[in-house]
Order: C-alpha cells, then sequence, then structure tokens
C-alpha cells in the first residue's frame, strides 16, 4: 500500500499548481441531480460546484455515471427519449432546466467534445462555420472567415490546415479532426465545454496535443473533461470529482484526490484496485 | 423415358456418395481415431457423387441439344432424291413437319407412301436413339463412379476438390445469368439494325410522327406508317416526371419522418405498412388508376370547368408514384439510418435544432443514397409497363399537357406486338428498336445510381 501511495504522488509531479488558492468563482452549480433511462437509475443525486475558468475532471469506472452527468450540462440527455432528468443544474445562476430557456441557446453557450472525433462530412471550413451559420454569429463572408480561422488559430490546428479549407474534415488524422471538433465547438463562443473522454481514440502524441489545447483554452473558458486515464486527469484538472455505480464519491482538488483521497473507494480506484 | 433417366440418374448420385462416405470412413477406422486422413469423409462422398452426376447429366444435355438435328438430318438423307430434288427449304421443312407429325400419330388426309415409310424410319430412329442415350449415360455414371471412388486415399484431397467443382458450378451459374443478358441484348440489337435498314435511324430519333399500324396485308386499311418516336419518349418522360413529381417528396419526407421524427412503435407499424405498397401488383395499379382516379380526375375536372381526359398522364403518372413511393422511402430511409449517431450529437452539441440537423447535416450526408434510390425509381419509372398499358393512352401526340393522354414507349411495344406480327415488317421491328432504346436508358440510369450508391458506401467505412 506504502509503495502504491508513492506510486500515485509520483504521478502527480505533473499537476499543474491548482486554481483553489485563488478564491474561484462558481460557474455551474448542481444540486441533486439523478438520472433515469426507462426504470434503470444511472445517476443518484449528485451535488457538485464547478469553478469558472479551470478544468474539472470526472473519473470512475465505466458505467459509474460521468458521461450522463456531462450530458445533463448541457441537456444531450433530452435526445434520449427514454432519459429523465431530476434536480437542478445552473450556469452563472440560471437554471438551465427552465422551460423559458431555449435549449438551443444552451448548447452554443456549452459546447460538447465527442469521444470519437465527428467531424461533419463537409470541408473543413464547413465544419467550423456550422455553429456561427446557424446562430447567425457572423453579419458578412469576411467576419465569419475571421471567426472559422480565430477558432482554428485557437485549437493550434491553423497552421496544418490552412491550404486545404475546403478539403473534407473526414480526410484529416484522428488527432487533427479531435481538434477540428475542438474549433468547431469553440467557434460559436462558447463558456463551458464539455469532454466525453475526448482522447480515448488518440494515440499519445495527438493526446499530449488535445491536453495543450484544454490547457491554454481554460484561461477564458470552463472546462469539464470525462477521461478513463488517471494521468490524464493529473495532467490537465484542477479539481477531480469520481464517481462510482452512479454516485459522486469524491470530489475535491485533484492534488488532494490523488494524494490523500477521503474515501477509501478512491483510493482503491487510483490505486488500481478495481475499475 | 427421360424423366426415369433423370430419376436414375439421381439414386446413382446418392448411391455414389454413400459409396465414397463409406471407403472414406474404413480408411478412417483403419488409421485410427488421430487424424492421418486428409479429409472428412463428407468431402469423399461429395468428391465421387459430383464425378457420377456432373458428367454424365452433361451428356443427357449435350444429347438432347443434338438427337433432334441429327435423326433430322438422317431423315431428310433417307427420302428418295427424286421426291426431294425440286423443293426449297421451306417445302422441304413442310415435309419434314408432316413427317413428324404422322410419325406422332396425327394423320391429316392422306399421306403418301413415302412419308408413311420415312415416319416408320423416324420413330424407330427416336426409339434407339433414347436407348442409345439410356445406355450411355448409365455406363458412363457407373464407370465415372468406380473410377473417383478408386481414387480416394487416406491422403487424397476431396475437400480441395469438392471446393473446386462447387466454384466451377457458382461461375457456370453466373455465366448463365451473363450469357441470357447477352443473348436478349444481341437479338434485340439484330432485330433493331434489321428495323434501321428498312427506316431511317434519322425518322426514327428525329421524326414527330408516330404512326406505326401500317398494312400487313392488301386489304387493310390503316394508316400510311410513320415512326418518329419523339411523341412516344416525350410522353414517357411526361409520365415518369409526374410518377417522380408524386413518389420524391412523399417517400423523402415519409422516410425523415420516420427515421428522426416518429417513435419506435409508429415506425415498427408504419414501416411494413408502407412496404405493402412495393408488394402491390402492378396489374391492380392498373385498375385502381383506371377505375377510380381516372373518373375522380375527370369529375374534378369538370367541376372546374375544364376537361381532363379519361386516360390522361396525369392519372397514369400519379398512380405510378404512388407504387413508387416505397422504393424511395425504403432506401432514403437506410440511407439516413447509415448516417452514424455521432454526427446528430455533434449538430445537437454545437446547438442546432431538429429541422437544423436535418437539412444541413443528415440530408447531405445521406444524399448519395437518396439519389441512388430516386434514380432508381426513374428507371422503374421509365420501364413500367401494365399501369400504363391500363391507364395511358394510345395515340401518340405530341404534348406536355397532364391532363392529355400520351403514350410510352412500354405501351408502344405491347400495342405493336399484340395481333398480326411479322417479323419482315417495320411495324414489328419498331418494338425492338423502342426496346432497344429503352434497355439503354434504363441502364444508364442503373449504373449511374449504383455507381452513386457504391461511392456513398464507403463515406463511412
Amino acid at each position: 500500500m506504502q509503495q502504491l501511495r508513492i506510486g500515485a504522488s509520483e504521478m502527480l509531479s505533473t499537476v499543474k499548481p491548482s486554481l483553489a488558492e485563488s478564491v474561484a468563482e462558481t460557474k455551474i452549480t448542481a444540486r441533486g441531480i439523478s438520472v433515469f433511462y426507462g426504470e434503470k437509475q444511472a445517476l443518484f443525486d449528485v451535488d457538485v460546484d464547478i469553478p469558472k475558468n479551470s478544468v474539472m475532471a470526472f473519473i470512475g469506472p465505466s458505467g459509474c455515471g460521468k458521461s450522463t452527468f456531462l450530458r445533463c450540462i448541457n441537456r444531450m440527455n433530452d435526445t434520449i427519449p427514454i432519459a429523465r432528468v431530476e434536480g437542478t443544474i445552473s450556469i452563472d445562476g440560471r437554471d438551465i432546466n427552465d422551460p423559458e430557456l431555449d435549449v438551443v441557446e444552451l448548447r452554443a453557450r456549452v459546447g460538447m467534445v465527442f469521444q470519437k472525433p465527428n467531424p461533419f462530412p463537409k470541408s473543413i471550413y464547413e465544419n467550423v462555420a456550422y455553429g456561427p451559420r446557424i446562430h447567425g454569429l457572423a453579419n458578412s463572408k469576411s467576419e465569419l472567415d475571421g471567426i472559422v480561422e480565430n477558432s482554428l488559430r485557437r485549437a493550434g490546428l491553423m497552421k496544418e490546415v490552412q491550404d486545404r479549407m475546403n478539403e473534407p474534415g473526414t480526410g484529416l488524422s484522428g488527432g487533427q479532426q479531435q481538434r477540428l471538433c475542438i474549433a468547431r465547438a469553440i467557434a460559436t463562443s462558447p463558456d463551458v465545454i464539455l469532454m466525453d473522454e475526448p482522447c480515448s481514440a488518440l494515440d499519445p502524441i495527438a493526446t499530449a496535443r488535445v491536453e495543450e489545447l484544454i490547457d491554454e483554452l481554460r484561461e477564458t473558458l470552463t472546462i469539464i473533461i470525462v477521461t478513463h486515464s488517471m494521468q490524464q486527469a493529473a495532467r490537465v484538472s484542477q479539481r477531480t470529482a469520481f464517481f462510482h455505480l452512479g454516485k459522486l464519491v469524491e470530489e475535491s482538488e485533484t492534488n488532494t484526490i490523488f494524494t490523500n483521497p477521503a474515501d477509501p473507494r478512491t483510493q482503491d480506484y487510483i490505486t488500481g484496485r478495481f475499475g | 423415358m427421360l424423366s426415369y433417366l433423370l430419376l436414375a440418374l439421381l439414386v446413382l448420385t446418392i448411391a455414389a456418395y454413400y459409396a465414397g462416405l463409406a471407403k472414406a470412413r474404413s480408411f478412417a477406422a483403419a488409421t485410427g481415431p488421430h487424424k492421418s486422413h486428409h479429409s472428412l469423409a463428407g468431402y469423399h462422398g461429395a468428391f465421387v457423387a459430383a464425378w457420377a452426376g456432373i458428367p454424365s447429366f452433361l451428356l443427357v444435355v449435350l444429347w438432347l441439344l443434338f438427337q433432334g438435328p441429327v435423326v433430322d438430318q438422317l431423315l431428310i438423307a433417307s427420302l428418295p432424291v427424286e421426291r426431294i430434288q425440286n423443293l426449297d427449304a421451306g417445302q422441304l421443312n413442310l415435309l419434314v413437319s408432316e413427317i413428324k407429325s404422322v410419325a406422332k400419330g396425327n394423320i391429316f388426309g392422306e399421306p403418301d407412301e413415302v412419308v408413311l415409310a420415312a415416319a416408320e424410319r423416324y420413330n424407330s430412329w427416336n426409339a434407339i436413339a433414347s436407348w442409345a442415350m439410356v445406355a450411355s449415360v448409365l455406363s458412363l455414371t457407373v464407370v465415372a463412379l468406380f473410377v473417383a471412388r478408386s481414387m480416394l486415399a487416406p491422403r487424397f484431397r476431396a475437400r480441395n476438390h469438392v471446393e473446386s467443382i462447387t466454384t466451377i458450378l457458382m461461375i457456370t451459374c453466373s455465366l448463365i445469368a451473363i450469357l441470357t443478358t447477352v443473348g436478349i441484348v444481341t437479338s434485340l440489337l439484330y432485330e433493331t439494325m434489321r428495323f434501321f435498314s428498312m427506316v431511317s435511324p434519322l425518322e426514327f430519333f428525329f421524326g414527330l410522327n408516330w404512326e406505326p399500324q401500317i398494312a400487313m396485308r392488301d386489304d387493310q386499311v390503316t394508316a400510311g406508317g410513320a415512326f418518329g418516336a419523339i411523341p412516344v419518349y416525350i410522353g414517357t418522360l411526361l409520365i415518369a416526371l409526374i410518377a417522380m413529381m408524386v413518389a420524391t417528396p412523399i417517400g423523402l419526407y415519409s422516410a425523415i419522418y420516420l427515421t428522426e421524427y416518429a417513435s419506435d412503435r409508429l415506425r415498427a407499424v408504419v414501416k411494413p405498412l408502407l412496404e405493402i405498397l412495393a408488394g402491390i401488383p402492378t396489374v391492380v395499379y392498373g385498375f385502381f388508376a383506371v377505375l377510380t382516379v381516372a373518373p375522380a380526375m375527370r369529375e374534378f375536372g369538370e367541376l372546374l370547368g375544364f376537361s381532363i381526359a379519361p386516360n390522361s398522364a396525369l392519372a397514369a403518372g400519379g398512380v405510378m408514384g404512388i407504387m413508387l413511393i416505397p422504393f424511395i422511402s425504403s432506401l432514403s430511409d437506410d440511407a439516413l439510418n447509415a448516417v452514424p449517431q455521432s454526427l446528430r450529437d455533434g449538430s445537437y452539441g454545437l446547438g442546432a435544432t431538429k429541422g437544423e440537423t436535418i437539412t444541413r447535416v443528415l440530408l447531405p450526408a445521406a444524399l448519395p443514397g437518396i439519389m441512388g434510390g430516386i434514380l432508381l425509381a426513374v428507371s422503374r419509372a421509365i420501364g413500367e409497363t401494365m399501369i400504363v398499358v391500363m391507364a395511358a393512352g394510345i395515340i401518340a401526340a405530341l404534348t406536355l399537357n397532364p391532363f392529355e393522354p400520351v403514350t410510352t414507349v412500354t405501351v408502344q411495344i405491347v400495342t405493336l406486338l399484340i395481333g398480326d406480327t411479322e417479323f419482315d415488317n417495320p411495324k414489328t421491328l419498331a418494338a425492338f428498336a423502342l426496346g432497344l432504346v429503352l434497355f439503354i436508358a434504363t441502364l444508364v440510369l442503373n449504373v449511374i445510381a449504383l455507381t452513386i450508391v457504391r461511392r456513398y458506401r464507403e463515406q463511412y467505412d
């Protein structure tokens, strides 16, 4: 056990300085979130506060409800007919399940990046321009060009694709496709980005590029990342939440979770005892 | 006789299977449970059966092909020279036919001595030929059985041999399909060339007047005969266009509704119901068009104060459109379903509504599949016969007015080949020219459709 502890703390040599010292403003507040798929309850009464302009990682074994919770934040569970969500989530103090609030506007503010890169079978330019177009964010072609270029630049993809903006996005490599999807998500200038295992289909080099990108983006964005890789959670996040069997077991600073977890289940998971 | 022979052949083939099986089992038993023989006993059986059955069956087919002509030649050669030296080919044929019908026992009038004697010879030769066939086929079967059985050994590669025999069988089957197509096209081409030697291609392809009912006998009173096919093609295109204008929106929108909006329960009911449309025989659509749709349109037209012909292009095209709905809806449905869920999620995740997702992501992604479906439906519309024969007109009028009767290529082919036909008359041969053009048009459309569908398949692989 002692040796495992050391292993975990060595892993943390790469952890970024925690933001907890600065007084973090809360961006997203979730209270009493339960999710049902038909008769089956997938998530039990989750409470969590997510600070602004930081990265929060959700870890836990497969089927623990972390992706389900992530999909509550932009109400993607609405697209599943049998899913039912209870509890309240508010972003900047505004309840996202308020019937007055348009889910389309919510999703424009809360971008999402999926596990498998899913560029549309359109050109690279059209992929990024998709969000701005449907939300009418650009009044002219040059304005749209500006948004597309800026998004690609922020996603660190501009240099690689500037000569082939009109080629299909599906022709890029896996890592490039995933950064294209990130560029597509930030093109609608959201203030939250949800990432559902964004690197699970990528090789280590592409993963490193995406992690760098996450680190840059958190200066202006609140990022929530679901990951199976504890190293990744340790590398990119400031706070980490551990889910198990549909319950939020523990949530605190990433440093604390990996060096001194309060719950024995967290301890078992991060030392590789299960999951 | 032939059916008994084939039955005997079947029994022998089955016996050959068991003979091979038994021999293989015997040396399998001798070598013990550890596997030193190459193939399972069943392969040895199948090998012997194939050897016994296939060559004999081919021999039967060849024998039947050649027995008739050979006996006919013998028959002609045996006739007295003074009887046939003054006959031309047609009269000789007539004589041979007479001998054959006498041989069968159908005697009309008073056949002369020569014919009666020839009929007797004919019957006896045929009997000899039949028995010779039975004897040679059965002996070939038995010899092949024993040869094949003697080839069996523990290390004999029966499974490989059976596999190559199966491969050859498969090649033969596909060759039969291809050769049939080639044969049909060649005969079409041949008759079309004969047609164009009588009627200039210029008139056929660019003429505006179609009156093919020309006199075949001197006492017939008909039109002068004109073979300008433009009105026929215009009519075909008009009806196909009307059909597609009905089928495309209804088929496409129902596919979109079923894949994107309908609940699973509703889809489980509606989809099979839509596909029932594809199972209705076209003749039923035909009388639906004639007896229900056309009169209803006529009355509706009268109500509005203008006249609609009882066999208008609109009625035929509209009903044909109903028939084509399941083609388009089912292929579009497949294409839309093939678009990965991740693309829908990606679009919803960016804040797109359902409608925006469908028009901007799903339809463009599924477009090749949808286009393939539409093109297949177009080639069906052009080649469809029964509905238009019943509901469209026969007179080839050059018009684009959907309320007037028009005629189509298929209707004209049917009318040209009904009644008196004579294969050295341009009236009959015109049907082949029309058919060839129809064949080429649908072939081109099918090739385009299949190419598009194939390209679309590669997209998500």
